[in-house]
């Protein structure tokens, strides 16, 4: 019986548009990415049901870490020049009589983070941004309800961000294990300077089933 | 298998007494290359969606001192929850009895079921609310629903032994059980005696 010829196929498979594609995803991502930056100290933010995503916008992000110091950091956009830093550190200098130089005003626009009462921020102005970075900042004192330095950071802030540009935002990132009197304190500082309204960064978790806010998402 | 030919398969005669080149494959294997790509792939998506925070919103009232601007709360409907160290919740409704015995301690877990059980009570006491109502139909909403919940209203006191988290969690859980009214207060010294002799200070 004559056997019928099945002719041998290649197993062999032409990965070359695979590999395009893999490759063209690869560099959108890479471009898509935006890197978080290293943080100057670690928070491990509670978790909450919102679902607003923040933008990069004009804020006082104001820091509380895991031992309950206060650090504050001043988020502006379309400001490569640091106008509005300087204003800042410029206002904070004459309304406390800090007696700092230019030049160390000058540096305050790349710290990191800013994290020492009035008195320190001379010796803390002095070191180079990377350094700064890497100092352990006792935190800007806020317990004292009749010295809440915060108060004048968030004041001078405002006036920075007052030309009416831009809006500007509050946001608290409070550790877990941060205690509320100092949460407590930072709400204080902003209530003092009429601002009612804040953001808490958290990070994101689904709503509890059978709850309310379970059937009103899955409606 | 994965790979790319781009040798010629055209052997073309060489001269007599040409030595013949060995002939090298120019296939070269995409296998690894391909690994590695995917392997980047997935660890910029995994990156790019993981560095997003969400934001929670806050707005705390204006202190204020004229009568009319204050905000008022039935008792029947009222319910103070504090928050302990430890994680501990203590709560009562109403008022708080001169002898402690509305006091009690529950969980973050506990604290759910509680508000949900007050908040439904609070619902089928509702006898109607006119001017309420009122305001609700004007601004096009089912007025019952949107008043049936007015006198509900959860009072929070954290104590200075309360961490951010539990004051976030408790908040979250305002969000979570349409609590629509709640005031953050400073705790009475009485309220923070009962609880600090719960937790055995």
């Amino acid at each position: 019986m004559p056997s019928v010829k099945i002719p041998k196929k290649s197993t062999d498979t032409d990965m070359t548009p695979f590999v395009d594609i893999a490759f063209l995803i690869l560099s959108f991502f890479i471009m898509a990415t935006k890197f978080k930056p290293a943080e100057p100290v670690e928070v491990e933010t509670p978790s909450s049901v919102s679902s607003a995503i923040l933008k990069e916008e004009n804020a006082l992000l104001i820091t509380i870490g895991k031992d309950s110091k206060v650090y504050i950091n001043v988020n502006a956009v379309k400001d490569p020049n640091g106008e509005k830093l300087n204003k800042i550190i410029h206002g904070i200098n004459t309304s406390r009589n800090l007696g700092l130089t230019e030049q160390e005003m000058a540096k305050f626009r790349f710290a990191p983070i800013i994290g020492v009462p009035f008195n320190g921020l001379k010796q803390l102005l002095s070191y180079s941004p990377d350094e700064m970075g890497k100092v352990t900042q006792p935190g800007i004192p806020v317990l004292d309800t009749l010295n809440n330095e915060l108060i004048w950071w968030v004041d001078e802030t405002k006036k920075a961000f007052a030309d009416g540009s831009s809006k500007l935002l509050y946001f608290i990132k409070g550790d877990n294990d941060s205690k509320y009197p100092t949460f407590e304190a930072v709400v204080n500082a902003l209530r003092r300077n009429e601002e009612f309204k804040y953001n808490l960064i958290t990070a994101q978790e689904g709503a509890p089933e059978g709850t309310e806010l379970y059937k009103e998402r899955n409606k | 298998m994965a790979s790319i030919d781009t040798g010629g398969g055209d052997s073309h005669k060489k001269g007599p007494g040409v030595k013949k080149a060995k002939k090298l494959s120019t296939r070269v294997d995409m296998t690894p290359m391909v690994d590695l790509g995917f392997l980047l792939i997935t660890f910029f998506i995994f990156t790019a969606t993981m560095s997003s925070p969400v934001g929670m919103d806050l707005n705390m009232p204006k202190d204020t001192n004229k009568d009319e601007e204050q905000t008022k709360a039935k008792q029947s409907g009222a319910l103070t929850v504090m928050l302990g160290k430890d994680n501990n919740v203590y709560y009562y409704e109403g008022e708080l009895a001169p002898d402690g015995s509305n006091f009690k301690q529950t969980t973050f877990k506990g604290i759910r079921d509680e508000i949900i059980r007050k908040r439904k009570e609070v619902i089928a006491a509702y006898t109607g609310n006119a001017a309420c109502e009122e305001k609700a139909r004007e601004k096009g909403k089912d007025p019952r629903k949107s008043c049936e919940d007015e006198d509900f209203i959860v009072v929070i006191k954290p104590t200075a032994n309360a961490t951010y988290k539990n004051t976030v969690d408790i908040l979250d859980e305002m969000t979570i059980n349409n609590v629509r009214r709640f005031a953050m207060v400073k705790i009475a010294d009485t309220e923070k005696e009962l609880v600090e002799a719960t937790e055995g200070k």
